[in-house]
């Protein structure tokens, strides 16, 4: 950490706040196109509501699809962000400083896009709001809180509302900065959000406190969102495939796994796109892939154990669906896909330190990681309601149509919309944390000796 | 013994396999005594068909020995239903009649229940329904036209039973064994699907039920259902290895 060149704060100001300042010149066509791309998401959403869930693939008895993958997905990489700015942080991991903020945003985005999956799937939509609220008491009833679909709620918007306190606290001094740098309106927009802030010794202290208490807060939600969403399918008792007493911690480590993995495929996009080598470095990337190899080996295990439980139950119908999963078309295909991509090609390479700080193979294989975990919730869901079960009437396939593909399309183009939109108003380094990091980077003189200013940044 | 009151009874099918020959009268008739939309060929090639009962075939044995084997099913009313915990909206209960009951109003259709449910005897409305015009007239005023977006399933014909009571309670009198019949056993012309009270240790279904072959299908489970089965009578096999025993 300690072979780079100095930064000054002139310098690191002007660089990380080139997206509000000086808008790239990338930036308008890109958010444009994908601006049509989620507009055209949202009517084909608005027609799917209109006509009815008979516009999608889904038939007896595969009554859950590609909604509900992609909802697992994005709850998935929403871990992102508890991983690297609570974990990190409360170990004082020193190289989590720059992405801290992008992998916050990447917690609030994709929780947003995930939360609008169980909304759009269910058949009355316009009725969902029975479920988060309490039922109107004249009636009586409140909802049936032995639900998982009870429970996924509480659970994410309790992360959604953590995360977004989180980033805005992490956010007000760098609104702050801004606001002295921008005249206008947007001056006006900066001075309301940065609450006064001054930068005095007290506010830094209210500011670091609120943000080591929100981390410590939301350690137990890292635990408990992605088990919530595992117990969607874990509690369907007589569904083989499902019924794994393992999902919540195997759910949870996958979930990092992917998260992290997003966070890498990020860190490269603003490298490239913003110019920052300066500040998101290959060491960077070379400490992500290290933890990665970890998460990802732990998640290998879990699946291993996964399917070690089918087996050992010498249950028939458990080990058919194995079976299926793994050995029948299309399904094999799909499994040896999810294999390869979701480990087998990125962790041997990540195991070499030229491919660790190689930033394009970073990029490729965290892509090729979140290909593989995508395709793991679609072959822990699909073939689990696809099995065949002894009544030959219900051994029907799935195949998703084109309004599925369009919506899960739509997912994606909506969160980088999203962060398009936060990089132009917001900076997507944080530039205080950059600039502390670099504080305790340098050397201070003692008598006539130079020694590193933070003891634990020696190496 | 006030048995017209509600929850004094614990309703339940016995289903004789030995009896059943596949005729598909049960079928018909719950799909008008119910207002299930008609399952076009459309329907039934996207397997989005609507049948709150159903005969599965199998067959048995290789050809030329071949058997064919009939085995009705509908909803098995679980004691210990893996539909109703997964609810979130109490759409589908137990109810105090020993009836696992949908209550389409507050179903948002999360479609939770059928992934859950291990007979795949629930049923989602993917479309409005529509009938034939010269079919609209023909509706059962008794029974709910269930809108898109929710689920449905066998509901032990309850408008039956509701009709029975009520008309017991006004006379002050019981419901008289076998006063209810479902649209399914009431067109079975083998007397294969029996409907009554099990809380009645006289009634039909009590005695029927405490025959040897009884079994419940997939008690793997332990779903406890409230449909006993009675085995398939094979005189090259021992009883007890009905249809649903082997049907591979």
């Amino acid at each position: 950490m300690q072979q780079r060149r100095e930064l000054d704060q002139v310098y690191t100001n002007r660089k990380l706040l080139n997206g509000q300042l000086d808008t790239p010149k990338w930036w308008l066509p890109t958010v444009s196109i994908l601006g049509v791309v989620v507009l055209i998401g949202v009517f084909v959403i608005a027609t799917m509501i209109n006509k009815g869930l008979g516009v999608t693939g889904l038939a007896r008895p595969v009554y859950w699809g590609l909604f509900i993958t992609t909802f697992v997905f994005w709850v998935g990489i929403s871990h992102a962000g508890i991983m690297i700015s609570a974990i990190l942080r409360l170990t004082q991991a020193e190289w989590r400083r720059p992405v801290t903020r992008a992998a916050e945003l990447l917690t609030v985005f994709s929780l947003l896009t995930a939360l609008v999956f169980p909304l759009i799937h269910a058949g009355r939509p316009w009725r969902i709001a029975y479920w988060i609220m309490p039922y109107d008491v004249a009636r009586g009833i409140y909802p049936n809180i032995r639900s998982p679909l009870i429970m996924d709620p509480v659970a994410i918007s309790t992360y959604l509302t953590g995360s977004t306190l989180f980033l805005y606290i992490a956010l007000i001094p760098d609104l702050g900065n801004l606001r002295d740098r921008t005249t206008g309106w947007q001056n006006a927009m900066y001075t309301v959000l940065a609450l006064g802030w001054r930068g005095n010794p007290r506010q830094w202290k209210m500011q670091t406190v609120g943000g080591i208490l929100l981390s410590a807060l939301m350690l137990p939600i890292f635990v408990s969102v992605h088990s919530i969403v595992s117990w969607d399918f874990a509690v369907a008792s007589a569904v083989e495939g499902w019924h794994s007493t393992i999902f919540a911690p195997y759910f949870v480590i996958g979930a990092v796994h992917s998260g992290v993995s997003a966070v890498v495929t990020m860190m490269a996009l603003m490298r490239w796109l913003w110019k920052w080598d300066d500040f998101i470095r290959p060491e960077h990337f070379d400490a992500l892939a290290r933890l990665l190899i970890v998460v990802a080996t732990g998640w290998l295990a879990f699946t291993f154990l996964e399917l070690t439980f089918a087996l050992y139950g010498q249950d028939a119908p458990e080990i058919a669906l194995r079976e299926m999963q793994m050995f029948q078309w299309p399904w094999n295909m799909l499994f040896i896909i999810f294999f390869l991509t979701g480990y087998a090609i990125p962790v041997p390479m990540w195991l070499f330190k030229r491919v660790r700080t190689n930033i394009a193979l970073m990029f490729w294989t965290s892509i090729l990681v979140n290909v593989g975990m995508w395709l793991e919730r679609f072959l822990i869901i699909v073939p689990g309601l696809a099995r065949r079960t002894p009544f030959v009437y219900t051994w029907e396939a799935y195949r998703p149509s084109p309004v599925e593909w369009t919506i899960f399309i739509w997912s994606f183009a909506w969160v980088t919309f999203l962060m398009l939109l936060f990089s132009r108003f917001f900076p997507l380094v944080p530039l205080f944390e950059q600039k502390e990091s670099q504080v305790f980077t340098d050397d201070v003189m003692i008598g006539r000796a130079k020694v590193p200013a933070i003891v634990r940044e020696a190496e | 013994m006030a048995t017209a009151e509600f929850g004094s009874h614990n309703w339940g099918m016995v289903v004789d396999v030995d009896k059943c020959i596949g005729c598909n009268a049960c079928v018909i008739a719950c799909q008008a005594e119910n207002n299930i939309p008609l399952n076009s060929q459309d329907r039934v090639e996207r397997a989005r068909t609507i049948s709150w009962i159903r005969v599965e075939r199998y067959w048995e044995g290789d050809f030329p020995d071949a058997k064919a084997r009939f085995i009705p099913i509908m909803c098995q009313h679980c004691e210990n239903a893996p539909c109703e915990p997964v609810c979130p909206v109490y759409a589908t209960y137990h109810n105090s009649e020993g009836m696992n009951v949908q209550v389409y109003n507050r179903c948002v259709g999360t479609r939770y229940c059928a992934n859950g449910c291990p007979y795949i005897v629930r049923f989602f409305n993917y479309w409005e329904p529509v009938w034939p015009e010269s079919l609209r007239n023909h509706l059962n005023p008794d029974v709910t036209v269930r809108s898109r977006g929710i689920m449905e399933k066998c509901s032990f014909c309850v408008h039956r039973i509701r009709r029975e009571s009520r008309s017991a309670r006004s006379a002050g009198t019981e419901i008289a064994d076998g006063a209810v019949q479902t649209a399914c056993s009431s067109a079975c012309p083998t007397s294969a699907l029996n409907f009554g009270n099990f809380n009645d240790p006289d009634s039909k279904v009590s005695k029927m039920k405490e025959d040897k072959r009884h079994y419940t299908l997939l008690d793997q489970f332990g779903t406890d259902p409230n449909v006993i089965y009675l085995a398939k009578i094979d005189a090259d096999k021992k009883v007890g290895s009905g249809a649903a025993a082997s049907h591979d």
